[in-house]
């Protein structure tokens, strides 16, 4: 059987109505006020950054141009010949792309260890002292903070000119962007073996060892797969301060416009980077879906 | 209370009742030291391939030990004011490419979104135009576009929300595609047609997440956005990559102050920011 609904009394549901009506008046000018504020700052930030949107809009037709011009002359009359003027630097490329890779490995490589022996030192739970974690996590800071190209730059002049240069400066940076990331797993760890570990009588090697490590292992594997990825875009442009790698053959192509060989080096570098993302998720999920 | 005494017979009954509990595991450390020996012979062609000396390493070494001391103390060099007009500029670049990455990207992730468009031709394409995108570094995005607009911060903006474009483009969708569905079929039972089921069932949902990951691209922006000059597209990395190659460590030093400084406070902001977006809305 049907219940019948009684009607609120009109002033009780006036009342309510007009409450209603108040929310949502509230909500709207929230999301007016912040909209506003949104004008304002872009106005201000375009005023910055010179923003010229009619020098785009002329200039628009000049980027279709240029990746117009950039298309390789392939033909389909003489497709292999083609395909062998424009890699003509093929094997000198490859080269370099390798040694971006290693690059990119081994800075990968040395900034995990760093990030591995500090992140303990900068996680609060497990640190052990509180001036030593708030010094290590501030040294990690700046480390992260100055891009690597800028630390790339510095070590040029200090060290020459070459790979090894690249190498250290993606680490440095690695080292502290890693540090910060496994700190943070390390943070958020189950206590407990930690403390049964304690009440064992373990010392702090022992407990990192056998309660803290199992725990966060393939975690730290992960991110530091993730920052591969990066630093091979990273290494990428490494040569353009003279650092080593791809970056510099680029460079050299795009100032003389050897329109050609532009877009030889960035489909090599834009099909590797592909590459290594697809490998690396793929290997990624493998460790976080396999030990859950 | 104490657990259970265990004696010698009854440890040798659990040996044999469990014997893989107590056996070494030789096939996991066989595998883990392959890999390791692996991951090791590749770091040792590396560092043979990269000509990584010990006796350069040193060398190096010392005179960046003497840079650092001839970093201090920082000081402006009478440029306080031009610094602080690129500091201004560099954020500006970095706000504007990102807000122009946000808006591109909206409307692009909804194609990619397996979801709200079930064409997987239309996605597949849609992605991998976003991953090409993605895969250019900041730099090269840049250097292209001062062939375009001319040297200056407006390359910067554009090469910067270029390059995110393709990286909130894939973030974006992969957010709508987790999103819950039940809001959706929700405003499809009722009669809405497909447009009403993302503007009612799926924007006010993924908002918050878009909106929080926009802010945390604006910070790492803002350390792309000071690198940038060193190719001639504004910012603070123009007079960076000039000081270091005349050598002015001082102002050098104040400089890198001044980025580590704006870095800190806007990573501030914008973490506060965050944690309101998602805490606010999306519990």
């Amino acid at each position: 059987m049907p219940e019948r609904i009684t009607p609120l009394p009109p002033d009780r549901a006036a009342a309510l109505a007009g409450a209603y009506e108040a929310a949502i008046a509230a909500t709207r000018r929230r999301t007016w006020a912040g909209l506003a504020g949104l004008v304002v700052l872009t106005g201000l930030a375009a005023w910055a950054a010179e923003v010229r949107p009619w020098v785009l809009a002329t200039h628009l037709g000049r980027f279709t141009d240029y990746i117009v011009q950039i298309l390789p002359p392939l033909t389909l009359a003489n497709l292999p010949g083609d395909l062998a003027d424009w890699y003509w630097g093929g094997p000198k490329w490859l080269g370099l792309l390798g040694e971006t890779l290693l690059m990119a490995y081994l800075g990968t490589l040395l900034g995990g260890i760093g990030g591995f022996l500090l992140c303990f030192s900068a996680a609060a739970n497990v640190a052990g002292s509180r001036t030593a974690c708030i010094l290590v996590r501030r040294g990690l800071e700046v480390c992260r903070t100055v891009p690597e190209i800028v630390f790339a730059l510095i070590f040029v002049i200090a060290f020459g000119l070459g790979p090894m240069v690249g190498v250290l400066a993606l680490a440095i940076h690695t080292t502290g962007a890693l540090g910060k990331l496994f700190a943070e797993v390390v943070e958020n760890i189950d206590m407990k073996p930690v403390e049964s570990l304690t009440a064992a009588g373990a010392g702090r090697i022992e407990i990192l060892r056998f309660a803290v490590l199992p725990q966060v292992l393939s975690n730290f594997a992960s991110y530091g797969l993730l920052r591969f990825e990066i630093n091979v875009r990273g290494a990428g442009v490494m040569g353009f301060v003279g650092a080593g790698g791809i970056g510099q053959e680029l460079l050299v192509a795009i100032r003389n416009f050897y329109y050609a060989d532009v877009s030889a080096i960035l489909v090599l570098i834009i099909l590797t980077v592909m590459a290594i993302d697809l490998g690396t998720e793929r290997l990624r999920h493998g460790l976080l879906g396999g030990l859950r | 209370m104490t657990g259970p005494d265990l004696g010698p017979a009854e440890i040798a009954a659990l040996r044999r009742r469990f014997p893989d509990s107590f056996r070494p595991a030789w096939r996991g450390r066989l595998l883990g030291g392959l890999a390791l020996a692996g991951l090791l012979a590749l770091a040792g062609y590396a560092l043979v391939r990269l000509d990584v000396s010990p006796a350069r390493l040193l060398a190096g070494l010392g005179r960046l030990g003497e840079f650092s001391l001839l970093m201090l103390p920082p000081e402006t060099g009478g440029r306080a004011w031009a610094f602080l007009q690129a500091l201004a500029e560099t954020l500006g670049i970095a706000f504007i490419g990102t807000l122009t990455a946000a808006l591109l990207a909206f409307p692009v992730a909804f194609l990619a979104a397996r979801n709200v468009v079930p064409n997987p031709f239309v996605h597949f394409a849609v992605r991998r135009g976003l991953d090409v995108m993605r895969s250019v570094d900041v730099l090269i995005w840049a250097l292209i576009w001062i062939n375009v607009v001319g040297l200056g911060p407006f390359a910067g903006a554009l090469a910067i929300a270029c390059a995110d474009f393709g990286a909130l483009g894939k973030l974006f969708s992969e957010a709508v595609e987790t999103a819950d569905a039940k809001a959706g079929e929700g405003v499809a039972a009722s009669g809405g047609t497909a447009l009403h089921r993302v503007r009612f069932g799926l924007i006010p949902a993924v908002l918050p997440v878009l909106g929080s990951q926009v802010l945390y691209f604006f910070e790492s922006n803002t350390r792309s956005a000071t690198i940038i000059g060193i190719v001639g597209a504004g910012g603070i990395g123009q007079y960076l990559s000039e000081l270091i190659r005349v050598l002015e460590l001082r102002q050098v030093a104040f400089l890198i102050l001044m980025i580590l400084v704006t870095v800190a406070l806007i990573d501030a902001v914008s973490g506060r920011l965050r944690r309101a977006l998602i805490g606010g809305a999306a519990r």
